[in-house]
């Protein structure tokens, strides 16, 4: 196998849960102030993913007292304590940008039912 | 202790720093090298790779078989400290480089081919509209009758690249002596398979 695979693959967590656009899920973000350190939970809908080996990452938004937020994080950022997926959606895009422009009942997500 | 290595570009790839920020890092398989001759003020020839003993001229065996080394493709003189201390034929490895430590990288950069000016030296081109019909073109390269010549050392357009290039200050991320690998922090010159020299600095 190539030597820039081999070490690229080092690099990928593997403890990163499976999630895929339309799926709500929980990041656990490190925040360090000073000498203290904090998580900070930012939960919201995968609406994008991007793959390119060790550069990687996923788009998540939420929307903040009436204000959509949307952050982007490395897949195998140091800094994300953990990923929990909280739901399944079910969406037909693999970017489901058209979310931006939806609010309210609109912008809901149809959960996918497993096993189906 | 020799002062440099030869190496061999693999790419370039993503990770992270101790803080947690992405870090694009270049990959060099550098070395292991051999010392091959030693040269007058204390310098050192390496040699760096595996050549075919036909492909080579006699003299050039010749040179190897004095220091009874296998044939190498690659053949560079770099200054050393204590330079009696090197026998011939020594393997020198990555880790005579730290983690952390700023290093010079050569290579020779990558071909551009025939650029024109904007491109080459960085001339701000014509205008885009309002009529103009000189949007990248050099414009005046001169005066009239006197001296009805090109100054020389005029910036025309021409080949760019494929020239050798000094990176000169690039930071060591990683050493990893057991599979001859130096991560080096940034881009360096040179394309994925090209052979750059690391110097320290």
């Amino acid at each position: 196998m190539n030597i820039l695979d081999e070490l690229q693959k080092e690099q990928i967590r593997m403890d990163i849960p499976d999630f895929r656009p339309g799926d709500t899920v929980k990041v656990h973000v490190r925040i360090v102030e000073g000498n203290r350190e904090r998580i900070q939970v930012f939960e919201g809908v995968v609406i994008g993913i991007s793959n390119k080996g060790t550069g990687s990452s996923y788009t998540v938004r939420k929307v903040s007292y009436g204000i959509g937020v949307e952050r982007v994080f490395p897949h195998d950022s140091p800094l994300v304590d953990k990923v929990e997926v909280v739901s399944r959606g079910r969406v037909r895009r693999s970017k489901i940008y058209y979310i931006r422009k939806l609010r309210g009942k609109a912008a809901r997500i149809k959960e996918k039912i497993s096993n189906l | 202790m020799v002062k440099g290595l030869i190496g061999k570009k693999l790419g370039m790839f993503q990770t992270f720093d101790e803080s947690g920020h992405s870090l694009g890092v270049s990959v060099v398989q550098a070395g292991p090298c051999k010392v091959i001759q030693k040269k007058p003020n204390s310098r050192i020839q390496l040699g760096y790779g595996i050549a075919k003993e036909s492909r080579l001229t006699k003299p050039a065996l010749g040179h190897f078989k004095k220091a009874g080394v296998a044939a190498c493709q690659h053949l560079r003189e770099f200054p050393a400290e204590n330079a009696e201390e090197l026998e011939i034929g020594q393997e020198i490895k990555v880790d005579i480089f730290a983690p952390g430590e700023i290093v010079k990288v050569i290579g020779v950069g990558k071909g551009k081919g025939f650029a024109g000016v904007i491109k080459k030296w960085n001339f701000g081109g014509g205008p885009e509209s309002h009529g103009s019909r000189s949007h990248r073109i050099p414009g005046s390269v001169g005066q009239c009758a006197w001296p009805s010549r090109i100054f020389k050392g005029r910036k025309m357009p021409g080949r760019l690249g494929g020239k050798s290039v000094t990176a000169p200050t690039v930071q060591v991320v990683e050493v990893r002596p057991e599979e001859n690998l130096i991560l080096l922090k940034g881009p360096i010159p040179g394309f994925r398979g090209s052979i750059v020299l690391i110097r320290k600095r």
